[in-house]
């Protein structure tokens, strides 16, 4: 019997390179995005509005609003940020797009991480960019907005990582919404502190190098471990359904 | 001594050996803390400072330590899970979680309670008390999250990813009072170093210690039993076990 009748084992060829596999995943996610503008405007149609609340429901006096201001734009930042991580897997679980990255030879990790990157760009930076015209509203004063916004800028990453390990959670469960909260606001508060804390201390006109290494420490942390938690929660939460 | 680990992974062997520990448990619990508490509550000397309002430690660091550390067990127990997947620790950290949860708002009660005589307010937003509320937040997610799924396993696993995460916060809540100079004062008890205490005061807080940690054993044998009745309740040994009355 010849032997060379055999079938031969060739290699999968649509193996796509890593960065490849990446950069479509992202692309592939804001086009999804861009394409629902409602899911894209409602967090922060919803970040505006939990802002305007505080002046009408608190006081709107310019040294209440001043004082606050910081505070009220990071947690109505963080609450925006949660209502609009229950889509950040649900879509993909609902068509069975997510049993094929689970079935992707590139390592699930840093396909959540893409994932949660395209998340950070349509729904923080946007926050990030609002951030200004809020922060005039409330009273608070040019240094103030400057700082306000880069802590944004280097927290919005972190709620949106630690954000898809709830999201990764809770996607196969019918009530995910709430409990996604439940799950995730303990673990945001740190960031909340430090966020506010770095603008408070502009405030003060003390050094704010050493909070923004802090939340650079954060987001470190958050980027290096969180994808690997998320992954794992994605693959429990799959192996269910 | 694998022996040892593999017959602690049988829901069934645990589930005897749990029997026969949980009167020793029991009674030496009770026994420390009994003495403990009328040591620390009646005989134990005033603090020069805080008088008699001080006592409440007795119940306080106990309470408060137990707390975090029912969360680090469970914290093990949720690498258990993940990596070896033994019954028996996810078992663990679904009877635990409500123990935990209770212990930590307990800790934030007596604290409350102790804070009104001497710092003059019931409640401050202190590094200490604030992350002592992010444990109670943690213990409350992860009973929501093991309740909102009804499949056992995926429940476990879910939930011991959601435990691991959340042990970031127990480095905080540890160090919270040495990295802000903040009201609540440094830690009061360790094993590690001379107390700055009396021996009065010290004994009796490292019987109450002892004593909750070991009705913390009996409650947790407790709990696990009725799990494991619970889960395993289609196998034979527990139907024969039943029939043959009671918990044995």
């Amino acid at each position: 019997m010849p032997t060379d009748k055999r079938p031969v084992m060739t290699p999968v060829q649509n193996t796509a390179p890593l960065a490849q596999a990446v950069i479509a995943i992202m692309r592939r996610d804001l086009k999804a995005s861009l394409r629902q503008r409602q899911d894209l405007f409602n967090p922060l149609v919803f970040f505006v509005m939990v802002v305007s609340l505080f002046p009408l429901g608190v006081s709107p006096e310019v040294s209440f609003l001043r004082q606050s201001g910081t505070g009220i734009l990071w947690v109505a930042a963080l609450l925006s940020t949660l209502l609009s991580l229950d889509h950040l897997f649900r879509h993909d679980y609902d068509d069975g797009t997510l049993e094929q990255l689970l079935l992707a030879p590139q390592p699930l990790f840093l396909l959540v991480l893409a994932k949660a990157t395209a998340h950070w760009l349509v729904t923080g930076v946007p926050l990030v960019l609002l951030a200004p015209v809020l922060g005039v509203m409330v009273h608070l004063d040019g240094n103030s907005i400057g700082v306000l916004c880069l802590t944004l800028l280097v927290g919005t990453p972190v709620l949106s990582l630690v954000g898809s390990i709830g999201a990764a959670l809770t996607v196969g469960l019918r009530s995910g919404g709430v409990l996604l909260s439940l799950l995730i606001i303990p673990l945001y508060i740190p960031v909340l502190i430090f966020g506010t804390g770095t603008v408070t201390a502009a405030e003060a006109g003390a050094p704010v190098s050493g909070y923004l290494a802090i939340m650079g420490a954060l987001l470190a942390l958050a980027l290096t471990l969180a994808p690997f938690a998320s992954a794992a929660a994605l693959r429990i939460s799959l192996s269910n359904s | 001594m694998w022996q040892f680990f593999h017959k602690l992974g049988s829901p069934r062997w645990f589930f005897d050996l749990a029997g026969r520990l949980m009167p020793w448990l029991l009674v030496s619990g009770l026994l420390m803390s009994l003495v403990g508490l009328v040591w620390g509550l009646v005989f134990a000397p005033p603090d020069y400072l805080q008088g008699n309002s001080y006592r409440i430690i007795f119940i306080h660091v106990p309470v408060s330590f137990l707390a975090q550390s029912v969360y680090v067990m469970m914290a093990a127990a949720a690498l258990i899970t993940l990596v070896w997947r033994i019954k028996l620790a996810d078992m663990f950290v679904k009877a635990v979680a409500p123990v935990g949860a209770v212990l930590t708002f307990l800790g934030l009660f007596t604290g409350a309670v102790w804070g009104e005589p001497t710092w003059g307010t019931w409640w401050v937003w202190d590094a200490r008390l604030t992350s002592m509320l992010i444990l109670l937040f943690l213990y409350i997610g992860a009973i929501a999250l093991g309740s909102a799924i009804s499949d056992e396993k995926f429940a476990a696993r879910a939930v011991a990813v959601l435990v691991l995460v959340g042990v970031v916060n127990i480095p905080i809540i540890k160090y919270s009072v040495e990295w802000w100079n903040t009201l609540h004062q440094p830690a009061t008890f360790t094993l590690t170093e001379k107390p700055k205490m009396p021996m009065a005061m010290w004994v009796p807080l490292l019987l109450m210690v002892l004593g909750l940690y070991c009705l913390f054993g009996w409650l947790a044998c407790w709990r696990l039993q009725t799990e494991i009745i619970f889960r395993e309740r289609k196998a034979r040994w527990v139907r024969d076990r039943i029939m043959a009355g009671g918990r044995g």
